[in-house]
């Protein structure tokens, strides 16, 4: 259901504008997120050394701007549900920064024609930002009740794009294969080979490492025409272990 | 309610018993921690337990005349109290959700983080309560009670070791609650208190305690540990657990999603990860137990980094140090080595794989030519008179044991410049010593690793240690390799080709060209071979320029995984808001923040209340309070910078943090006890006090700074020998020191105690504020400048207080 919250900032504008306008129901968390997104921008323009950009994709933006990160917490985080940092969401389970959420979904180049496995559902939080760019979005999660909370939620919020399965996501799903872009959000002690056969030739594939509570460094595993593969690591922050040339 | 005084016998089994009972409780908290949390938490317990003790001095000296008063009641209530709060207070404690993780995002952490220490401090407060009464009541046997009490403590050190030998951690929190009352029952004996409600209460209360459900007491391990983590996946299921000092061991199987642990497994792999038992030490570092019943070759294993030095010879000799669940041995049985030592530290990890799970792994320590030593690596080496073709240590899988539990101090003999030399004195000519790491970014260990590797071969006399080292990595691996000769173009290409077809980088081999490096695993800049580069060709810029300190770690600054330098802290502290602070070592972060807050919560505890108290009783002072007050912060800081100094020293000597924590702590205990007690003869003979403290001091000096030098040459000469005798002739070393050791406090108490009695709470309070901030700067001085500067800095804080002897 990707359309239900536009691409586009205009479609935000005129969502932002027509609301208080009818005088009710409006998104009280709004203000929160457009001060997210505010915060994500600013932070991409501090670490634009390490991302090689000075700006993500607006519409990876734009997506940012709508999914209701409040509607995908547990309550008792619903007053920092917009902090740009990462969120614990019980059974041990974290919903990573939004900061390195926008990071990772732009560095996975999706158009709106893409199929996207994403390993480890979480919240479901990192789903609906793919699902509002993405043809289909499938998504794997391992611990059950986690899982069956994000379909609920997803299915909540309207999103059709989206398919949650519970499972082992070390296999990917083959018969939705091969995908142009993965995301690999539960930590692994390595990436899985299966996953690497079913990204497609030319597709991309994103793992975040290290503490969950911390930014953490990204793993980009790109597969070019000749099927091809190299890595390449990016941590996301200010921080140049050695300046100048050597 | 009754003191019947006369009747009343020394109280001095039920001070021991306390003494005891605190000391292990102190121990115990360590290892709880660091099956809940990270080890970071250790220094905390030592400076907690020295809090209560302090704050308890200065409540003492505020409240002694109403205590003293009604003394039995008083004495026994607090060894109650402490027996029921060390259970108590920790249940407390594990209600408070403290994720240290979350502590740059959640004001509240820092606030639980401070709860904590606040409620874990209040056991010890009750206890020392009861021994500074004791001492206060007694003061005419002041001699017996104190040496009851540092018997009492020395024995607890030892007693609470070989107990985690027997129970679960769990199970010894009990038995400490239990000890704690029992010794208020033993002292409503001592003290000829009335059987009922003294006695029988004791008694209720032990019942009591023991009787406590152990699942209540169940470490509750952090949700964000590997242990929990894997819990997590339907299926999983505990299927055995085993505790020692080392560690509490725990054996998960799946029997719906298999483990798969294989770190660092080459993108191109495509052979199968057999089934796996995962083995956790401390709810955390896993390795893995293969399912091979057929004993078949496992090919997975053939796609890790540290699979690399078989593809360059056929080794016939491998030793495996820190063999865990048995990868790397399955490794050299994939290439039919005929002679394969696995060196493991942790005993129980041995029965486990070797024995009650022999048939899953196909009894993998039992093939032939497979033989498994329980030691220390160190401590192996030095023994062994046996040369290797390569000797592998991969921390990936395995020494999960020695980083945990007791090596509280986080240092690690493993990887200094010493231990490297000691590695290759033992490889045979054209024989590799091969380091396995996981990366970390920015690039830290691996590169210090490398430094190390460099100083150690030009310390054996190699004179182009570039041409013996290769080194290649994976995303998540990386693999050193140093050679017993110089590396051949037709290793070179070996390599290459390994390499190659496992999608890793080479970042280091003779007369590597910049142009390959970085190209299948791309960091930002190639790190890794710029530092090996430069690391080669004696360039100190890149190491002077580089954020985190890669200067080899040595047996005198054993700290591997200290990597922070101040002059970043600026930057790192910026970059705050943005989750920036894992470029900060969480240890040592944790460290810091314990100084500070040791540092308020001392002023707070112990010195305000005092100074409330100089205002009561302003009397006017024959001594110089300047001299009491430096005296006093001096001989504090000074005793715990020698015993803590000496305790990590002994850990090279006696191959074991654990043996090395009982012998030094009893030693140090027990003698300084029997020092204090020699004091009182010059004491009763009323001598000048003076005198005897700048001869005390000098000698303490002399040994000092003495076994600065000794030591060192010493330990290589001694350490072959059996264990029995090397913890002998550690106590002998250690019993002259803590003797003198145990003189200057008592000196200087009897001093201001005969001269200006007002004084008297103002050196407690002095000298426990010292202790509390002594456990944390001692080892942030040895991290800094290593132990020689620790024991110089004592030795300098000793003379300062010989001068400044009241």
């Amino acid at each position: 259901m990707k359309h239900r919250f536009g691409y586009c900032s205009i479609a935000v504008f005129v969502v932002g504008l027509a609301v208080p306008v009818a005088g009710h129901t409006r998104d009280l968390y709004e203000d929160a997120r457009m001060a997210m997104v505010e915060e994500i921008e600013a932070d991409v323009r501090q670490t634009s050394l390490a991302l090689d950009k000075e700006a993500l994709d607006p519409r990876v933006m734009d997506a940012m701007a709508s999914v209701p990160r409040h509607r995908l917490v547990p309550d008792e985080l619903l007053d920092v549900a917009y902090e740009n940092r990462p969120l614990p969401i019980g059974h041990g389970q974290t919903i990573s920064q939004p900061y390195i959420v926008a990071i990772m979904t732009d560095l996975l180049n999706i158009t709106p024609a893409s199929r996207v496995l994403e390993v480890g559902t979480g919240s479901g939080y990192q789903a609906a930002i793919l699902a509002e760019l993405a043809e289909q979005v499938y998504t794997i999660e391992i611990i059950e009740p986690l899982g069956m909370l994000a379909r609920d939620n997803l299915e909540k919020l309207g999103y059709d794009n989206i398919e949650v399965r519970i499972g082992d996501g070390y296999h990917g799903w083959q018969e939705h294969a091969p995908f142009d872009a993965i995301v690999v959000t539960a930590a692994a002690s390595h990436i899985p080979p299966p996953l690497i056969g079913q990204l497609k030739a030319g597709g991309r594939m994103i793992i975040p490492v290290g503490s969950r509570f911390m930014v953490q460094q990204l793993v980009l595993v790109a597969k070019d025409t000749e099927g091809n593969v190299t890595t390449r690591q990016i941590l996301p922050v200010r921080f140049v272990p050695l300046t100048g040339s050597h | 309610m009754a003191a019947t005084g006369t009747a009343a016998r020394l109280p001095y089994v039920s001070v021991a018993l306390v003494s005891a009972a605190a000391l292990g409780y102190e121990i115990l908290l360590m290892r709880l921690f660091s099956i809940i949390q990270w080890h970071h938490f250790a220094y905390m317990m030592i400076s907690l337990a020295l809090l209560g003790y302090g704050a308890s001095g200065t409540f003492i000296a505020l409240t002694r005349d109403t205590l003293l008063k009604c003394f039995n009641p008083a004495y026994w209530l607090n060894l109650v109290l402490f027996g029921l709060s060390a259970v108590a207070c920790y249940l407390a404690a594990q209600q408070i959700p403290f994720n240290p993780e979350e502590v740059l995002w959640d004001w509240r952490q820092p606030v639980h983080l401070l709860t904590i220490y606040l409620l874990l401090s209040l056991p010890f407060f009750f206890a020392a309560n009861a021994i500074v009464l004791a001492l206060t009541r007694y003061r005419q046997k002041i001699s017996l009670i104190y040496a009851a009490d540092l018997l009492g403590a020395g024995l607890g050190s030892l007693g609470i070791v070989l107990l985690l030998f027997i129970v679960f951690p769990d199970v010894a929190l009990k038995i400490i609650g239990a000890v704690g009352i029992v010794a208020a029952l033993i002292a409503a004996r001592e003290l000829r208190m009335p059987r009922w409600p003294w006695q029988g209460m004791a008694l209720a209360g032990t019942v009591l305690l023991l009787a406590l459900p152990a699942r209540w007491l169940e470490p509750q391990v952090s949700p964000y540990k590997g242990l929990s983590q894997t819990l997590r996946i339907a299926g999983t299921q505990i299927i055995d657990r085993r505790a020692s000092p080392l560690g509490v061991l725990t054996l998960l199987e799946s029997t719906a999603t298999p483990l798969r642990h294989a770190p660092g497994l080459s993108l191109f792999a495509s052979a199968p990860i057999p089934d796996q038992l995962a083995l956790f030490t401390d709810a955390d570092a896993l390795t893995a137990i293969n399912h091979n019943p057929q004993q078949l070759p496992l090919d997975y294993l053939e796609q890790l980094t540290s699979a690399l030095p078989y593809y360059l010879a056929k080794p016939a000799r491998v030793l495996i140090l820190g063999t865990g669940g048995g990868a790397g041995v399955q490794q050299a049985l994939n290439h039919d080595v005929p002679l394969i030592d696995a060196v493991e530290l942790n005993p129980q990890l041995i029965d486990l794989v070797r024995d009650d799970y022999g048939a899953w792994s196909g009894q993998l320590y039992r093939r032939a030519g497979v033989r498994v030593h329980i030691a220390d690596a160190r401590g192996f080496i030095r023994r062994s008179d046996q040369h290797y073709d390569l000797i592998q240590i991969s921390p990936l899988d395995a020494f999960g044991a020695s980083s945990a539990g007791l090596y509280v101090l986080n240092e690690s003999y493993l990887y200094t410049v010493e231990a490297l030399q000691d590695y290759l004195a033992r490889i045979a000519p054209g024989g590799y010593l091969s380091l396995s790491r996981w990366i970390k970014l920015p690039p830290r260990d691996t590169l210090k690793l490398f430094a190390t590797a460099v100083r150690s071969l030009e310390a054996s006399g190699s004179t182009s240690p570039g041409k013996q080292l290769v080194l290649i990595r994976g995303w998540q691996t990386s693999t050193l390799l140093v050679k017993n000769g110089e590396f051949t173009p037709g290793e070179i290409s070996a390599l290459r080709a390994f390499c190659k077809a496992r999608a890793f980088d080479l970042a280091w081999y003779p007369g590597m060209p910049a142009s390959e490096a970085n190209r299948v695993n791309i960091l930002e800049q190639a790190t890794f071979f710029q530092a090996a580069r430069a690391l080669t060709r004696h360039d100190d810029t890149f190491t002077n320029r580089y954020k985190f300190d890669i200067n080899p770690a040595t047996d005198n600054r054993p700290y591997f995984f200290h990597f922070f330098k101040w002059n970043v802290l600026p930057e790192i502290l910026s970059l705050r808001g943005q989750g920036g602070l894992p470029l900060l070592e969480a240890g040592y972060l944790v460290l810091v923040a314990t100084l500070v807050q040791a540092l308020v919560i001392s002023v707070i505890f112990i010195l305000l209340p005092l100074v409330a108290l100089r205002r009561q009783h302003d009397t006017p002072a024959d001594i110089s309070r300047i001299r009491v007050v430096v005296f006093f912060f001096a001989v504090g800081l000074a005793f715990l910078f020698m015993e803590i100094a000496f305790m990590q020293k002994f850990i090279l000597f006696l191959h074991h943090p654990l043996y090395a924590m009982a012998t030094v702590l009893a030693t140090f205990l027990i003698f300084a006890g029997l020092g204090s007690a020699w004091t009182t003869r010059w004491q009763q003979r009323g001598e000048p006090l003076s005198r005897h403290a700048g001869k005390v001091v000098a000698a303490i000096a002399l040994i000092g700074i003495a076994y600065t030098f000794l030591l060192g040459p010493l330990f290589d000469s001694l350490m072959s020998l059996p264990l029995a005798f090397r913890v002998l002739i550690s106590i002998l070393l250690l019993a002259p020191l803590a003797f003198y050791m145990g003189m200057p406090f008592p000196l200087g108490l009897a001093r201001v105690g005969a001269c200006s009695p007002a004084l008297v709470p103002w050196a407690w309070g002095i000298n426990g504020c010292a202790s509390v901030l002594s456990a944390v700067m001692a080892t942030l001085l040895a991290i800094q400048f290593g132990f020689t500067v620790v024991i110089l800095s004592a030795v300098l804080l000793y003379l300062l207080a010989a001068w400044t002897f009241p």
